[in-house]
């Protein structure tokens, strides 16, 4: 493997200075930067690890949202009881991510800021509308999660820069939210599709008053649908509603054929899984579900 | 060369020192540094868990953790998992229903499975299934694995030694 030199700073300071030398890569879980580096895709002459400063750790949730430090590991937010009830995509994304020795390591931080277009965890925080909070050596500043996301494996962060945390303002009352991706295995593989989508209802929980839907694996980034959004905003809770919805979402899409898919069917699952998942939303936001770890049908296709 | 450094964790209860570069991956310091060969290297990505140890009492691959990150940690690994004369349960459960062919998974298998009975000690065969899906195996066929763990949790296992899954 590739040389370099490891630094595990305390402070979120030393770890600015460190990377702004231009010369570093971050470390959280490693479970995507370690195989980059043997496979010699990256050949940082410094890997600074993170996990050692406060700021990242922090998981706390209060009337005014979630703050989730962005090297908090998959199984910590994966049982965190506010995460399951409220900020439940989020639940979906991280209980699906790998297999169970990846969740004990990899990180949300490290899944946005490896930009893949099939991130998991992407699609459920755009959903949730979701900020990175990003320290540099110019300050602090904060950039919503649709705007964080320049291309495949590329984002805003400049030489110097540290994702220091995510934040979801806290859901509305009569809100839910699930992601869903689709794989052709039943677990431990890459999505060929995937949506998060999260919704609020009236009290009455018969009209749709506010909606984001996010798309992962269907486009160059991750992508926020608010075509497919705006469109349910005072509709009727219905399957026709979905469906609209769901073409709405096909049409934002600009998948690419690989061996996973074809563009066709990319758009295609997109719709159904669109659908699906507000099914799903909206019986949590009625209070008529809620996450199940291991289902299929809250994870799978 | 970047510069070495001395490692101090505790590795099957017991403390242990090492000097490592910084990229050596804690497999990698394991297997070549400390002679612990029972773990093993299967695809060296983080797919198939045939590297799997108990790192602070969570099960993770060896082949994604530098070994310089392990300072202060508690490992455990394969070879803390029998008793000095006598194998332990769930290894017994292995040998029994037959789980095992080549054995280059089975290091990584059995100790993902200590780790699942500490949390769940009567898990359904589902979630065997999905706790044991970052585990390839490409002999035997699961149905076998699925049922040495069945018959080990029904064995009660306390199935480890009190230092082994270092909780």
């Amino acid at each position: 493997m590739h040389d370099f030199e490891y630094e595990s700073p305390r402070t979120l300071a030393e770890a600015v200075a460190i990377l702004g030398r231009g010369d570093g890569k971050p470390l959280a879980g490693g479970t995507d930067l370690i195989d980059h580096i043997r496979t010699g895709r990256f050949r940082p002459a410094v890997v600074v690890d993170l996990k050692k400063i406060p700021e990242l750790a922090i998981l706390v949730s209060d009337s005014h949202g979630l703050r989730v430090g962005a090297a908090v590991p998959s199984y910590k937010l994966q049982s965190s009881a506010v995460i399951r009830q409220q900020y439940t995509a989020i639940a979906d994304a991280v209980s699906i991510i790998g297999g169970v020795q990846i969740q004990n390591r990899a990180t949300i931080g490290g899944n946005l800021c490896t930009s893949g277009p099939a991130a998991d965890s992407a699609p459920a925080l755009l959903a949730l509308g979701a900020q990175c909070v990003i320290t540099g050596p110019q300050g602090t500043r904060t950039v919503p999660l649709e705007k964080f996301f320049t291309g495949p494996g590329k984002n805003v962060l400049q030489v110097g820069e540290v994702l220091v945390e995510i934040t979801c303002p806290a859901p509305a009352p009569h809100s839910g939210s699930n992601y869903r991706r689709f794989i052709p295995r039943n677990e431990m593989d890459i999505a060929v599709v995937g949506v998060g989508v999260s919704v609020t209802l009236d009290a009455s929980g018969q009209t749709v008053t506010a909606a984001r839907i996010g798309l992962g694996a269907v486009g160059p980034t991750p992508i926020l649908a608010t075509e497919a959004a705006k469109f349910l905003i005072g509709q009727p809770v219905c399957d026709a509603s979905f469906k609209t919805a769901g073409e709405v979402a096909r049409t934002q899409t600009s998948p690419i054929d690989d061996m996973r898919g074809t563009v066709e069917f990319r758009r295609h699952v997109t719709g159904v899984l669109v659908e699906r998942s507000l099914r799903e939303a909206v019986a949590r936001a009625r209070g008529e579900s809620q996450f199940h770890p291991h289902v299929r049908g809250s994870c799978g296709g | 060369m970047s510069r070495k450094r001395v490692v101090t964790c505790s590795i099957n209860g017991r403390e242990q020192q090492f000097l490592c570069e910084s990229r050596q991956t804690l497999l990698g310091v394991l297997r070549d540094t400390l002679d612990m060969t029972g773990t093993k290297e299967g695809c060296s990505n983080g797919n198939c868990g045939a590297c799997t140890v108990l790192l602070d009492g969570r099960p993770v691959v060896s082949c994604l953790v530098l070994a310089v990150e392990c300072e202060g940690a508690q490992i455990s690994t394969i070879e803390g998992v029998a008793q000095p004369e006598k194998l332990a349960p769930v290894q017994q459960a292995f040998l029994e229903n037959a789980a095992l062919q080549c054995g280059i998974c089975t290091p990584g298998i059995i100790m993902q499975t200590q780790a699942l009975l500490k949390d769940n000690p009567n898990p359904t065969e589902a979630e065997i299934r999905f706790y044991l899906a970052g585990n390839l195996c490409r002999c035997t066929g699961y149905d076998k694995i699925v049922k040495a763990v069945q018959q080990t949790a029904q064995m009660g296992s306390g199935s480890c030694q009190p230092d082994c899954c270092g909780k």
